[in-house]
């Protein structure tokens, strides 16, 4: 029977079917971070159990460390210490492996993961964070679990679930120049709403996704949660095993040739069923910008603020209307007139080395626009370091962004560091909720170059606008 | 975890789509590593008249007389989506909810309820909001059944698996850890067919 790369990797993980309608799946790497994963770890041993196999489970500090230079475990958040401390200690203890804060890998966890080799093609991989579905992007099945869902894969290595529907989204002919995957998913999530993958995994297919770098699939992927998706993957391919070959936890020599034959069988079937299909002309689309608090309320950066009155559902229209009033807008009005009050590139879905070069690319040369507050933080202390190898550390601090050690940093706010009491930010994370990056912030998330070039103009534009 | 087997309650309408689990506990409300301390924090951001404030915002829906005590949700679609925290079903909990009823729920979310005895009930848009002028309700699990105040009843689906375990009260490891034999004979499968996924 024809499957689809899903199918593949459900099949080949399925322990057991269950008696109550789930299927025993087993899960083969585990994540965790300093902001959930402490109370993961304290509440398994509260509970007298032990981590089953901890040679499989890692742990970063991104969520809560500060980003300025020089931090330690005090931070900005008040009680951050705790959680970093409280983690360490609870990993140190359950014996699992650690990126410290003074570790050289240490770095924004779906970042590290990809870095070090830890997601693998094929593999299962939870994480008490919902952007774990970044993995896809390697052709992983991996999703974002709850503290009590962690508890049960460290304790078994399993996972009890309710299989998913397939949905594909092929993505045909190809982006234009200078339009990334984060124009491609915030069109898609703008175009079939915030809960149009409910229930699915999203298999990315298509000349466009074969055409991205392995980084651009990771962003890709890590938006699929904003979709409402069990996650999202991509098939790997040639590009996916020269990312992975070398990496630190990647395979070993002696496993290589086995490990990519089996890679190799990782795609969807020609005649594969779908429960569901979605086709976006890729080659149609543009620089994407969100205008509103929920992902799904995306648009052109050349576009206008859509107006309400014109959206024939209640439920929409209402959610559009509050959303206005929160950001300050009114209907028609062209994005590229607003002026911004600070830029932020960084996050699990835009901080790798790519996205630093695209942003850099914008800002040679240039100046961040008088009384715009930008600020670039490196996806991992291994990206800054690759990233200051090439030189892009100046370009940022000469352009007049501030350059940062690596963690999650301002894409929320946790009641210490924050963008400003109701500015407009322009910025390379994932979520745009009421005051997710600071009190009342009004956030519109965009692509690192779109970000780069609004610093630099002072309002929200293109690249396109400077470089041509 | 604490069973869900039936419940009569005032049920408060906050008939929004996409509200997002940083609406439901912003981060900046997270202030421990642990479970509890959390219900205060509760819907922080429209529940009180500024940040950093605890003056009840008398326009939301909870600070409402008619709605005090209210320990049912209703709400628009994709409700819970965003973040995994759980800290966003604990501070649910700690406040006195024991049963949220939306369109749909964030996949996420809606296991977090699971795992921690808060139901979640799909209906569809128009039956959630019949019920915002039928409160109080009386929810029964085991019939899988909603009874409204003016006597009509509405009957829900939930996964089997689910309502067992609510029903239940189960704990899912312990339940697990019953498979162990099997998970062990698929491990010792799996490093024959893998061996690169095995480290040791």
């Amino acid at each position: 029977m024809p499957k689809t790369l899903f199918d593949k990797i459900w099949d080949a993980h399925t322990v057991t079917p269950l008696d109550d309608g789930d299927t025993l799946i087993l899960i083969d790497r585990i994540f965790l971070h300093e902001r959930t994963g402490a109370v993961a770890l304290e509440s398994l041993a509260e509970a007298g159990r032990t981590v089953r196999n901890a040679e499989n489970v890692f742990c970063t500090m991104d969520h809560i460390v500060d980003t300025l230079p020089g931090r330690s475990d005090i931070t900005l958040m008040p009680s951050g210490t705790d959680f970093i401390r409280s983690t360490r200690r609870a990993a140190r203890a359950a014996g699992i492996t650690l990126f410290d804060l003074d570790d050289p890998r240490q770095g924004i966890v779906h970042v590290v993961s990809p870095e070090q080799g830890i997601a693998l093609p094929g593999l299962t991989l939870v994480c008490p964070d919902s952007h774990t579905c970044t993995l896809g992007g390697l052709g992983a099945l991996a999703w974002g679990v709850g503290s009590t869902e962690s508890e049960h894969a460290l304790a078994t290595q399993t996972l009890r679930i309710n299989k998913p529907r397939n949905l594909r989204v092929r993505c045909e002919g190809l982006l234009p120049a200078g339009v990334t995957a984060k124009d491609l998913i915030l069109h898609l999530i703008g175009r079939y709403g915030a809960s149009g993958g409910a229930g699915c995994v999203v298999e990315f297919a298509g000349p466009a996704i074969e055409a991205l770098e392995v980084e651009a699939r990771l962003t890709l992927c890590n938006m699929a949660v904003e979709f409402s998706a069990f996650t999202g993957i991509v098939a790997p391919d040639a590009k996916t095993e020269a990312y992975v070959r070398g990496r630190p936890y990647a395979p070993a020599a002696e496993h290589w040739d086995a490990a990519v034959t089996h890679w190799r069988t990782l795609h969807s079937d020609a005649d594969a069923v779908f429960d569901r299909e979605l086709v976006i002309d890729c080659g149609a689309l543009s620089a994407a910008v969100t205008w509103g608090t929920s992902p799904q309320h995306s648009t052109t950066v050349a576009g206008c603020v859509p107006d309400p009155a014109a959206v024939a559902d209640d439920n929409t229209r209402s959610a559009m209307q509050r959303a206005l009033v929160y950001m300050n807008l009114q209907a028609g009005q062209p994005l590229r007139t607003l002026p911004i009050d600070a830029a932020f590139i960084g996050s699990c879905t835009n901080s790798r080395l790519s996205d630093l070069r695209l942003a850099a690319d914008v800002l040679r040369g240039r100046k961040v626009a008088a009384g715009v507050k930008a600020i670039c933080v490196p996806g991992s202390s291994l990206v800054k370091r690759a990233a200051e190898a090439e030189g892009l550390h100046q370009v940022f601090i000469d352009a007049g962004f501030e350059w940062r050690e690596s963690g999650c940093s301002m894409c929320f706010y946790a009641g210490g560091e924050a963008m400003g009491y109701r500015q407009r930010v322009i910025s390379s994370t994932n979520r745009n909720f009421e005051s997710r990056q600071g009190p009342e912030t009004r956030t519109h998330l965009a692509s690192p170059a779109t970000v780069a070039a609004s610093a630099v103009l002072g309002r929200i534009g293109e690249a396109s606008e400077l470089l041509n | 975890m604490q069973a869900f087997t039936q419940h009569s309650g005032i049920a408060a309408p906050l008939l929004r789509i996409n509200v997002d689990t940083d609406a439901i506990i912003p981060s900046r409300e997270m202030k421990t590593v642990g479970k509890r301390g959390l219900a205060e924090g509760l819907f922080a951001g429209w529940r009180y008249v500024a940040q950093g404030s605890r003056e009840p915002n008398p326009e939301f829906v909870l600070n409402q007389p008619a709605y005090a005590g209210a320990s049912i949700l209703l709400s628009g679609a994709n409700f819970g989506c965003g973040s995994s925290r759980e800290h966003a079903v604990w501070a649910l909990v700690e406040y006195g909810i024991r049963c949220v009823i939306a369109p749909s729920f964030g996949a996420i979310f809606h296991n977090n309820c699971i795992r921690n005895g808060l139901l979640p009930i799909v209906l569809d848009d128009a039956a959630v909001k019949s019920l915002a002028t039928a409160t109080p309700l009386h929810i029964d699990l085991a019939t899988r059944s909603i009874t409204t105040a003016d006597g009509r009843v509405l009957p829900f689906n939930i996964e089997p698996a689910h309502h067992l375990m609510l029903l239940e009260g189960l704990d899912g490891i312990g339940l697990t850890q019953k498979s162990q034999a099997l998970i062990d004979a698929h491990l010792v499968r799996d490093r024959a067919a893998r061996p690169w996924v095995y480290r040791r």
